[in-house]
């Protein structure tokens, strides 16, 4: 390839950088003070990479096409003593630990950068599961949480901590635009935080693996502007609405006697806690962790064989009827 | 074990005025011929090949291994693989590679060379050696056995808990990985002995410390490295083992245990073990580098402190991989200056290596091209290594692709290639032939494309966000397009290892006929004929300096070295035992010969380890005392070997 051709393709892989920086899982580019310090370190240390291998290769490339050897006399030595050739090493372990020291000192910088500020403006609760997330919020009245499921939502420009809990194996809390990853260790409580400074959707997805489905246990957080957030949590605070109806009680019925042992609505007699809590399920852009667009289609196709889409799953494959299905499904629409 | 004849002075001989000798030593060495002859060989260059063909072997089952995983990544959205099937996979990939290929394959190379690398005519321990050969393969038998059962360990090659505990995989899949581990590890740790006792007394007269090869230090520092190391995780293993079936609780929550306990104790294992895998193979390039420069290594004992140096700060690192776990700040900034710093020695390799072939004349033939091409895969390698080291940063790097592009430029490059182009290079002293030369350098460009079309493109996945570990993705996150590069990358990379295995198959048995000393290479094995005879040297060598076949070229030299005339050693098998650092003559070793004790005792040990993945007591009880016959028959004193009251002579005349 000439040397004109590859700059040219160079040119377009860093011209490429933002629409990669664009992608919903990326962290070339993020979003808030937890991230924004190790994003910068990132990149340094990223151009230093880059800078090393460039030097490396053009010396290896120059040393092993300088002065080959020609066949007349295949036994003779190039150098004949053992001695020599050390100014390659002082020089370039030299530079070398200058720039090594030099990120060392960078880096202590940036871990004492993104660390957690001494005051949040509150406190989220992550019960990772395998394969979702809880989460549920501190008020001042313990009758009051707002309690959902893989959608999160913070107001924005706020730093936020979280307090991560597993409820079986180890996960990992990682939404990559806002901050790096901290694992979810049963048996100890790790504490994060995360801080979005432009309103918008982030994704995030488990970092560790936790078995079958741990490719499918993405989760997003949402930062909203003050009054949306405001009117966001008030939402949730509230329980699902009453049912009216005898078409709408039997409905109910039928999702009480197949869901509620393991699924919560607040307001009714469903209180199971090993699922997602669904008082306001429709109010979540998508199912099952990430793994499908909330529609009616997908509901219903989630509900009557989850095994199908999401295999090993928790959540049993049920037998249920055509009109049951229907049933459940109506309900959940409910819950908005 | 070898026994020592301290009452005799040995005879000091020429072989080219004494044709007797060399029959009257292939006698005494040579092993029998037939199966029985086969399994109790001691040779050290038949174990050493069985290493490295058996290792072979489990690099191409991990290759395909990962051919299968690559299939399904290629596209997104794809269930071909359930993801059952593609975390049994994942774990098999890794716990192949990192202990079925990895380490075999250098104590392949370790096995038959170091001897002759030497000036020695065995290791210090021959059945010793063959046990080690015969545990692993076993074990390795032992752990596929697994994929007929299906139930292959399927909780990564980490295996953390609490998802390999019993109340999340509460098959025998964790068992059969826990106790092959085990039984690995027995075989690793005696290897690993003889490797350290072999250095510190069997050595040629005259050659000092700072005179023997890299791949020697490698070794060695390797072996010591092991004999710290797996103890820790044949520990975590069994551990682990008994919270599943005997009702401990080390790292159960619900009874007290730590799930961190199993990550410290793995990776404090696990860390040193990455470097033990590594700096051997570095050792071929410091090695071989030379000869296709000609010129000796430039700056021998820098490379060979920062070796050493290298493996001592790898036992403080380990928490780098433990960066998200939610350990203190403080803690990690150590580690993460720890990890920094390790990148000093290696650094010293590299300009090294450059200075060597900057201020020599290259050759352009198979084995260079590895090794230089090797140069700049350990440099990217080590780059992203460097970028993970920053605490913060690696919180995003870790467990993603920016990860396994890194593990697999250090392991592929700093393993895979210069492996390859050692076995281009020694191939002629393993089996007398050479390879094909255009064969080889259509093998190194493949390889070398392949490679880094498959695994760069990783380091973009990483930064986009892509976990590792995920039997599939969606779409519409960026990963799409380069998983399928790397699919075909990774394919291409797999043509040239296939061009690799045909070159060595038909080079085996048809190649052109290699002389002594094909490449006018510097040290003491090519003194020997191609292959060499099971005795390998008529006579003792003795050292004058660390490139002994090239003195009478250099200039600066005294002293000089001689293959001609030496200590003959003939009274049954026999080498010379020397002092540790100066490696002057010290006493007789006689060596034991042929034994099929290794073998019982290899047989033994795996059925008990069976008996005990089954909870089979009496098997077990079996199997243990079949164990303890085989080790009272193996270490029985034998008056040949001067470990009986009585002294033995072999009738030298007879």
């Amino acid at each position: 390839m000439t040397s004109r051709r590859l700059a040219l393709v160079a040119l377009a892989a860093v011209a490429a950088a933002p629409a990669w920086a664009a992608t919903a899982m990326s962290y070339l580019q993020t979003h808030g003070p937890a991230a924004d310090p190790a994003t910068r370190l990132g990149w340094g240390l990223g151009w230093i990479s880059v800078f090393v291998t460039l030097i490396i290769t053009l010396l290896v490339l120059g040393a092993v096409l300088r002065r080959r050897l020609r066949n007349d006399d295949p036994a003779a030595l190039a150098v004949k003593s053992d001695e020599g050739g050390m100014g390659w090493l002082y020089i370039g372990v030299g530079i070398s630990t200058v720039v090594l020291i030099a990120c060392v000192v960078w880096t202590l910088f940036v871990m004492v950068a993104v660390a957690m500020p001494a005051r949040t403006a509150l406190t989220i609760h992550i019960d990772a599961a395998q394969w979702w997330w809880g989460a549920s919020y501190d008020s001042g009245d313990p009758q009051r949480r707002v309690t959902t499921a893989n959608e999160i939502h913070i107001p924005v420009g706020q730093p936020v901590r979280f307090e991560l809990h597993s409820v079986d194996v180890i996960h990992s809390f990682w939404v990559p635009k806002l901050g790096g990853k901290m694992d979810v260790i049963p048996g100890q409580t790790n504490v994060t935080w995360l801080q979005a400074d432009e309103p918008g959707a982030y994704r995030g997805q488990c970092g560790e693996f936790c078995g079958a489905q741990h490719a499918n246990m993405a989760l997003t957080v949402f930062a909203d502007g003050p009054q949306d957030y405001l009117r966001w949590t008030l939402h949730q605070l509230e329980p699902a609405p009453p049912v009216q109806g005898e078409e709408a009680r039997r409905d109910q019925d039928a999702f009480m006697a197949s869901c509620a042992a393991c699924h919560a609505v607040r307001g009714t007699a469903a209180g199971g806690i090993l699922g997602p809590d669904l008082t306001h399920l429709m109010s979540r852009r998508t199912i099952a962790a990430g793994l499908l667009p909330n529609t009616p289609g997908n509901l219903a196709a989630w509900v009557v064989d989850s095994q199908a889409l999401k295999p090993g799953s928790r959540m049993p494959t049920l037998a249920l009827s055509g009109p049951q299905l229907s049933a459940i499904v109506r309900y959940l629409q409910t819950l908005q | 074990m070898a026994g020592t004849d301290a009452l005799r002075t040995p005879v000091i001989a020429r072989p080219a005025d004494d044709p007797s000798i060399a029959p009257r030593l292939q006698r005494i060495w040579e092993t029998e011929a037939g199966f029985i002859g086969a399994l109790s060989s001691v040779d050290h260059k038949d174990i050493g090949k069985r290493y490295l063909v058996t290792a072979f072997v489990f690099l191409i089952l991990g290759g395909l291994e990962a051919a299968v995983m690559r299939w399904q990544l290629a596209l997104p959205n794809q269930h071909w693989l359930s993801p059952e099937a593609y975390n049994q996979l994942f774990t098999m990939h890794g716990v192949t590679m990192i202990f079925l290929y990895a380490l075999p394959v250098l104590s392949g190379f370790s096995n038959f060379l170091w001897p002759l690398l030497l000036g020695s005519r065995d290791m210090a321990f021959p059945r010793l050696n063959a046990f080690s050969y015969w545990v692993f393969l076993f074990a390795g038998v032992f752990l596929y056995g697994s994929f007929p059962l299906g139930r292959a360990p399927d909780a990564g090659w980490f295996n953390y808990v609490p998802y390999s505990s019993l109340d999340y995989n509460p098959g025998i899949n964790i068992d059969l990985y826990a106790l092959g581990m085990v039984l690995l590890g027995v075989s690793t740790t005696v290897g690993s002995i003889n490797f350290v006792v072999t250095l510190i007394r069997t050595r040629a007269p005259g050659m000092s410390i700072n005179r023997v090869p890299i791949l020697v230090w490698g070794t060695l520092t390797a072996s010591v490295g092991n004999l710290f190391a797996v103890p820790a995780v044949s520990l975590a293993f069994l551990m682990l083992w008994m919270d599943r079936r005997f009702g401990t609780h080390f790292f159960d929550v619900a009874g007290g245990g730590q799930p961190l306990l199993w990550q410290h104790l793995f990776w404090i294992f696990g860390h040193p073990w990455v470097y033990v895998i590594v700096l051997p193979a570095m050792g071929i390039v410091s090695d071989g580098l030379p000869t296709f420069c000609r010129r000796p290594l430039v700056g021998y004992t820098a490379v060979a402190l920062a070796t050493v140096t290298t493996m001592v700060l790898g036992f403080g690192v380990w928490v780098h991989h433990m960066f998200a776990t939610g350990l203190p700040p403080l803690s990690l900034s150590f580690f993460s200056a720890a990890t920094f710093v390790i990148v000093i020695p290696s650094a010293v390799g590299v300009f090294a290596w450059i200075a060597t072939i900057w201020t020599g004349r290259p050759q352009f033939k198979t084995p260079f091209l590895f090794f230089a091409g090797f140069v700049v895969v350990f440099v990217i390698g080590g780059v992203s290594g460097f970028m993970t080291a920053a605490v913060p940063v690696d919180t995003q790097l870790t467990d993603t692709y920016f990860v396994v592009a890194h593990l697999h430029y250090v392991l592929i490059g700093i393993n895979v290639f210069p492996v390859v182009g050692g076995i281009h290079y020694w191939f002629p002293k393993f089996t007398g032939r050479l390879m094909n030369e255009r064969l080889g350098k259509w093998t190194f460009s493949t390889m070398f494309v392949g490679f880094n079309v498959g695994f760069f493109p990783m380091h973009i996945l990483g930064v986009l966000g892509m976990p590792r570990r995920i039997y599939t993705y969606p779409a519409g996150l960026g990963w799409s397009a380069w998983n399928m590069v790397i699919t075909i990358g990774a394919y291409l990379f797999a043509v040239g290892v296939l061009l690799f295995i045909i070159n060595v198959w038909r080079s085996w048995r048809g190649g052109a006929r290699a002389g002594p000393n094909p490449w006018n290479a510097p040290s003491l094995e090519w003194a020997t004929p191609s292959p060499p005879p099971p005795y390998n040297f008529a006579i003792i060598p003795t050292v004058a300096s660390r490139y002994p076949l090239w003195e009478s070229r250099m200039t600066g030299h005294r002293g000089r070295s001689s293959t001609a005339e030496g200590f003959l050693l003939d009274d049954g098998r026999e080498t010379i035992g020397t002092t540790p650092l100066d490696a002057l003559p010290d006493v007789i070793l006689r060596m034991p010969g042929d034994s099929l004790a290794p073998l019982w005792l290899s047989i033994a040990m795996t059925i008990g380890f069976i008996a005990l993945l089954l909870l089979n007591w009496w098997v077990f009880g079996a199997a243990l005392a079949l164990s303890i016959v085989a080790i009272i028959a193996w270490l029985w004193p034998e008056a040949r070997l001067g470990q009986t009251m009585d002294i033995v002579r072999e009738d030298r005349h007879a």
